[in-house]
């Protein structure tokens, strides 16, 4: 009996401290679940959420850029009559690949800051416009913001993309995959490093060349979900620019020719 | 924390799981569309540009 008065407040102590512990443990158990349901939550949100957002925001950029179309108004004329540089994050253009689905039309705006990024394919302000000799170049989201460039990995060469304006369509064709046989050696594809900003120059891979084609590149990140590389696609506009007069619904490329 | 947060909520069984409920999905949103949009553009994973 003598032994129990001393051993019940040891064991009243051994509870308290098994107790504290498991309430630490606990506590460490609960934050690491609920910081795992967070990053799923993020996932959720960088796949998911941010192309609804962006399906609502491209559509008030294809209405506003469709209504200023239709009186008359293009961003892309200046009113000296010339072509010049656009307001930053100014819709001015469609962005069409047929063999992304003829649902696939996105509205590029000027600029590459990620607040255009945000809303649609963004033009580099220094490259050529749709339709110039040189290189008429454009960033666009792999992975969520409308993922305008995801399935920039399938596209073959030889298939169409296609850029509206407010009265001419200009299809470009993706070059063959190595550049083995282009007179500027310039790939249809390639893999870079995010600093290679040679490939929106007006003769990609060569600065201060002299354009004599007209180009154009998409640039977008990969792999998917990473910064680490760049995919680039160079297009070559193929064929004289067509009026809209003549082609109400599309070149012949866009409706299956 | 959670059996702080379920002892609090009132309302007996029903009451307590619309409660959780619905704090859930507060928090949720708050991260959606308040704390994600935010942290976003200062995480590496979506730069498209060449710089």
């Amino acid at each position: 009996m003598t032994g129990t008065g001393r051993r019940s407040p040891r064991h009243a102590r051994q509870v308290r401290r098994s107790g504290r512990a498991r309430t630490v443990i606990r506590g460490v158990g609960q934050t690491l679940i609920t910081l795992g349901a967070v990053v799923l939550l993020f996932i959720v949100y960088e796949v998911w959420v941010t192309d609804q957002i962006n399906e609502g925001v491209q559509s008030e950029l294809t209405q506003d850029l469709r209504q200023r179309w239709d009186v008359g108004e293009d961003p892309l004329q200046r009113p000296d009559g010339g072509l010049g540089q656009l307001p930053l994050g100014e819709g001015f253009a469609f962005i069409r690949i047929p063999s992304f689905g003829l649902d696939y039309v996105r509205v590029v705006l000027e600029g590459t800051d990620e607040d255009k990024l945000t809303e649609g394919p963004g033009h580099y302000p220094d490259s050529a416009l749709p339709g110039e000799v040189g290189n008429f170049a454009m960033a666009g989201h792999r992975v969520g913001k409308g993922s305008p460039f995801l399935n920039l990995d399938r596209l073959e060469p030889g298939e169409a993309i296609i850029i509206e304006t407010s009265e001419t369509w200009y299809v470009y064709r993706m070059l063959d995959e190595s550049g083995a046989d282009d007179p500027d050696g310039i790939p249809g594809r390639e893999i870079v490093d995010p600093g290679a900003i040679d490939v929106v120059d007006p003769v990609p891979g060569e600065p201060g060349a002299e354009p004599t084609r007209s180009l154009l590149t998409l640039t977008t990140c990969h792999p998917k979900f990473s910064a680490a590389q760049r995919m680039i696609i160079h297009a070559e506009l193929d064929g004289a620019p067509l009026s809209k007069d003549d082609y109400p619904d599309g070149p012949p490329a866009l409706t299956g020719g | 924390m959670y059996t702080w947060i379920w002892r609090q909520l009132p309302g007996g069984r029903p009451g307590k799981l619309a409660g959780s409920l619905l704090l859930v999905l507060a928090v949720s949103a708050l991260l959606l569309f308040v704390v994600f949009p935010w942290l976003e553009p200062m995480l590496p994973l979506n730069e498209v540009t060449v710089r």
